[in-house]
């Protein structure tokens, strides 16, 4: 772990000030300000409705913020406000962008079924960023090999295991060479048996130096992978720290109750 | 028998022409869904409105009358014999082909505009998230996986297409059932004339629910 030379970078690989987001009455997130910097990994923990997966889709622009400041690299995606006076993006090919340099990876897999496992790998570096071809396959095969998955280069996503399609999906996110990389409760979705083999690519990744930021319920994971862990309750932030601090001396109550409940899981 | 076999050569060009009606309006036809389908959709009620009125119009007339308004309707007005359309509209052979196009086109766009909901939110998300811009997304995921999904009802639509040309045959053109209807009248032998054009449609039909039958099996595992 690289946490000097991550320090000596001083643009933050991520930067969100200020976030507001609410779907209807309900405000999810209420003023939450975060930053990565390069080459660390962020584990969001929280219990369920606490705006952690928000907080991560607000980032790549899944969810449109309604307020607050989100920096990539130090590039700052602008909003503006529509007829009805809600926030937009206000140049869409700048999301398109940023998004393609903010890999994220989702609970439930989504590779494309309509595609062999090679082709959803190629998909968007080819028709995305137009890269050759030819470059792309092999690129993709040596990703598949990285995950473990060359046997199933040729697979549909509906004959393959969870595992084996998160693996998938996340070859498909490090083919666009992302410099940010987004996970949202990449293991939720497995069964208990298969998380190990998921768990495995992402440390291999953290190890490497990949900036991530993680949403995720494996709190040994969390403490094990991670630079630093940020609590979410209910829409702000409670409390942050190394993993050190926050798993072994939480300063907040409801962080030391969390804490104990998804231990005693 | 002899009639028979020398009434082959004008059923021959009489389905040689339902070929083509069939196959030019759903070409054409299949394009025009898609922007109907998209129209359908739109946020925009300048776009979804016509969508909806187009729809509801070709869906809610038989197609006879659709035939016979372009056919007979077209040509009433000063303004479209004048106009560079007259050459294509006088021909019976294209407006049998419009009125198909645009008949199959508001069913089609119908079944696609539900094929296009089906496709799962996750699927266009993760597109999104490697930064597709939307054109592209629409072209390369959600396109593909709606047609999937209405490969079977579609599949019914081409075979309807193809007894609907028959209607062709009202506004003059020798298509099969007219072919076969001008030969009985003058053999005296209708129902041998009509048992050989049935036969030529069944292997039309028979060819299409081949063809799609093969490709919802090659698509069956990619679900």
């Amino acid at each position: 772990m690289n946490l000097s030379a991550a320090a000596a970078k001083s643009v933050p690989a991520v930067q969100v000030e200020g976030l507001h987001k609410r779907f209807g009455e309900n405000e999810v997130l209420k003023g939450v300000s975060l930053s990565a910097a390069q080459g660390e990994v962020v584990a969001l923990i929280g219990s369920s409705g606490s705006g952690k997966s928000t907080l991560l889709r607000c980032i790549n622009l899944l969810e449109t913020p309604d307020d607050g400041r989100v920096l990539i690299q130090g590039e700052e995606i602008a909003m503006k406000k529509d007829r009805a006076g809600r926030a937009q993006p206000a140049d869409s090919r700048q999301v398109d962008r940023i998004r393609q340099r903010c890999g994220m990876v989702f609970q439930s897999f989504n590779l494309w079924t309509h595609m062999t496992v090679l082709e959803n790998i190629i998909e968007a570096p080819v028709h995305v960023l137009g890269r050759n071809r030819e470059e792309a396959v092999a690129r993709a095969e040596g990703l598949l090999a990285k995950v473990g998955l060359s046997a199933k280069r040729d697979a549909y996503p509906s004959q393959m295991s969870g595992g084996q399609q998160q693996r998938a999906a996340i070859a498909r996110m490090l083919a666009m060479d992302p410099q940010v990389m987004l996970f949202d409760e990449p293991t939720s979705a497995l069964d208990p048996e298969l998380v190990g083999e998921v768990l495995k690519v992402m440390r291999d990744l953290a190890d490497e130096g990949a900036t991530m930021l993680l949403v995720t319920h494996e709190m040994a994971f969390a403490r094990e992978v991670s630079h630093k862990v940020v609590f979410l309750h209910q829409g702000r932030i409670e409390e942050q720290g190394t993993p050190d601090e926050l798993f072994g001396n939480p300063q907040s109550e409801r962080c030391r109750q969390f804490l104990m409940r998804e231990g005693g899981r | 028998m002899d009639m028979i076999l020398s009434s082959l050569p004008s059923l021959a060009s009489g389905a040689w022409l339902t070929l083509q009606l069939v196959a030019l309006s759903l070409a054409l036809g299949l394009l025009l869904s898609v922007g109907v389908a998209l129209a359908r959709l739109s946020g925009s009620v300048l776009l979804r409105a016509p969508a909806v009125a187009f729809i509801f119009l070709f869906r809610s007339t038989p197609l006879l009358v659709q035939i016979f308004l372009i056919f007979y309707g077209a040509g009433q007005f000063v303004a479209v014999r004048d106009s560079f359309l007259w050459p294509v509209l006088r021909e019976p052979y294209w407006c049998a082909i419009i009125a198909l196009t645009l008949n199959n086109a508001a069913y089609t766009g119908e079944i696609l505009r539900g094929g296009i909901q089906a496709v799962s939110f996750g699927q266009i998300e993760a597109a999104r998230a490697l930064g597709m811009h939307r054109l592209l997304l629409f072209r390369r995921i959600v396109l593909p996986q709606a047609f999937r999904q209405i490969l079977p009802a579609y599949g019914n639509e081409m075979i309807q297409m193809v007894q609907a040309t028959s209607l062709a045959s009202t506004i003059t053109l020798m298509e099969l059932t007219g072919a076969a209807r001008a030969v009985a009248s003058r053999s005296f032998q209708p129902v041998e004339m009509f048992v050989i054009a049935g036969l030529f449609y069944l292997a039309m039909n028979f060819a299409i629910a081949q063809a799609v039958r093969w490709g919802e099996k090659r698509l069956a595992h990619a679900g």
